[in-house]
């Protein structure tokens, strides 16, 4: 069964930069440019890079009252976030959660003033957009915006390349969302990212994505950066990779993203509960989870890599956990990873064995992030 | 001196009944910047096939395949403190493991240079 993969309306840029491609997720992907893996991930934390995330789903929240409230209460039924309480021009991280407390896609929640954005995975955008279609149709016009393309700015260079095109992007907070021109296309731009770097997530209409783009690449500091390093980047700012890190198995507890369920939804909250698996989660609110996910940093320079078995001694004979994520991190100069392990071993500086290649390598549980993050606050 | 290459990218120089490994111009190109590398114990019997080393690149792990039967003798220590050796010099000092040859008929079925680089393009 094999399909055509798609193309995001920057493939041909892409080739044209000297892109290796990959298929990710149905799409034809830049996994490196030629620079490679190393040196876009050391240019990303050092200056910028520009990443192509086109093929990720953004959904249009419109509700049919008018009343954007509506809309942020119907959403509210299905992520544990708070949305009611997301001001006009504010963005957010959710989680769509199961019946099982399970996560079925994490997203970013944008308040457009008169409707909601989602920016969801594109290997579950699909599964997301049935699922918001089915449970808020009612109440709201639910639309996939096929038509956009989407396009990442990060590093510390990323605001003066922005601001060039447009000197609005530089009173941006980290999480403000704005509509403006960026070389005479309309974009709705936020001040966030996947990288924990400051930086920019710029979307627009398919037509106009090569033209913000090479204005992009024209700046200053920037380079083109693949998913390859967008990937190695995620790991030290210790963000999640849904699939990977997340999935209908962990719950947003025991996923260590407690922060992303406000007080107002909590137990005692103004609008607590109320969405799937909402018990369960409120019950490890309160007791904890027999597993969480940690940070992992390898004593020697072998990379433990997503799947390798974790244990709490030497021997092998004391199951601990399992490595959901891991690389060499270009930054931290030597291997990252995460996983979940047992509630005994998550302290921070527990030490475990991952298993790797039938050896036992010795590994830290650390906090999370790897690398500060450098949000403009 | 002869080289003999496998269709696994891989090259195999020989020394006596002694075979020296590394992957090739165009597999280190292909991985990207190796970060790390590691070979089985020295002493170690392999098959012809079986997984005698390993190097990985930032995204993944790649296996580096016996090219021969034979008992590792010795990994390239160079590598452990800079695996991105094996990028500067992959046919040369960014050697991986030495071995021993077996059975000198299994070279037979091996690539010469020529063969190689047109399998490459």
């Amino acid at each position: 069964m094999t399909q055509p993969l798609l193309r995001t309306p920057l493939y041909d840029l892409h080739i044209e930069l000297g892109a290796r491609m990959v298929p990710f997720a149905g799409y034809d992907m830049p996994v490196q440019y030629p620079a490679g893996v190393m040196a876009e991930h050391l240019h990303t934390r050092g200056q910028a890079g520009l990443f192509d995330v086109s093929h990720m789903g953004q959904v249009r929240i419109r509700p049919r009252s008018g009343n954007i409230a509506d809309a942020a209460a119907a959403l509210e039924a299905l992520v544990p976030a708070d949305i009611a309480s997301l001001k006009p021009g504010r963005q957010r991280y959710a989680v769509f959660t199961t019946d099982d407390g399970g996560i079925s896609d994490d997203l970013m929640v944008t308040n457009m003033g008169e409707w909601l954005l989602l920016v969801v995975n594109a290997a579950c955008k699909a599964a997301d957009f049935a699922h918001v279609h089915k449970a808020l149709n009612e109440t709201c016009m639910v639309e996939m915006l096929d038509g956009r393309a989407l396009i990442a700015l990060q590093g510390p260079a990323a605001e003066a390349a922005l601001a060039a095109l447009n000197p609005a992007a530089a009173a941006m907070r980290f999480m403000d969302v704005a509509e403006m021109d960026l070389a005479g296309v309309n974009c709705i731009v936020s001040r966030s990212g996947y990288t924990g770097e400051d930086g920019y997530e710029i979307g627009m209409a398919n037509e106009g994505a090569e033209t913000v783009a090479r204005a992009l690449l024209a700046q200053p500091g920037v380079a083109p950066a693949g998913l390859g390093a967008r990937d190695s980047l995620r790991l030290e700012a210790g963000l999640c990779l849904y699939g990977a890190d997340i999935d209908l198995t962990t719950t947003p507890v025991e996923g260590a993203l407690e922060w992303s369920i406000q007080k107002s939804r909590r137990p005692g909250g103004a609008r607590a509960g109320g969405y799937p698996g909402a018990r369960i989660v409120a019950d490890q609110l309160g007791d904890g989870t027999t597993r969480r996910r940690v940070g992992l940093r390898a004593e020697g320079r072998a990379p433990v890599r997503g799947g390798a078995e974790l244990f709490a001694d030497e021997a092998g004979q004391v199951p601990a956990g399992r490595v959901t994520s891991g690389a060499f991190g270009p930054s931290v100069g030597g291997p990252v990873a995460m996983g979940y392990v047992a509630a005994d071993h998550m302290a921070v500086g527990t030490r475990l064995f991952a298993s790797v290649r039938g050896r036992l390598l010795p590994v830290a549980v650390v906090a999370l992030p790897f690398v500060p993050a450098t949000f403009k606050r | 001196m002869t080289v003999y290459y496998t269709k696994e990218h891989e090259w195999l120089r020989v020394e006596g009944n002694v075979a020296v490994v590394g992957i090739t111009a165009h597999a280190a190109n292909e991985l990207g910047e190796i970060v790390f590398s590691e070979a089985r114990d020295p002493g170690t019997t392999v098959e012809q096939g079986d997984s005698v080393a390993v190097v990985e690149s930032v995204k993944a792990a790649s296996d580096i395949y016996a090219p021969v039967t034979g008992d590792v003798l010795a990994f390239n220590d160079a590598l452990t403190d800079d695996a991105a050796l094996i990028n500067r010099d992959p046919e040369g000092e960014g050697w991986i493991v030495r071995m021993t040859i077996a059975d000198a008929t299994q070279l037979e079925g091996l690539m010469d240079h020529a063969t190689y680089t047109a399998l490459v393009g």
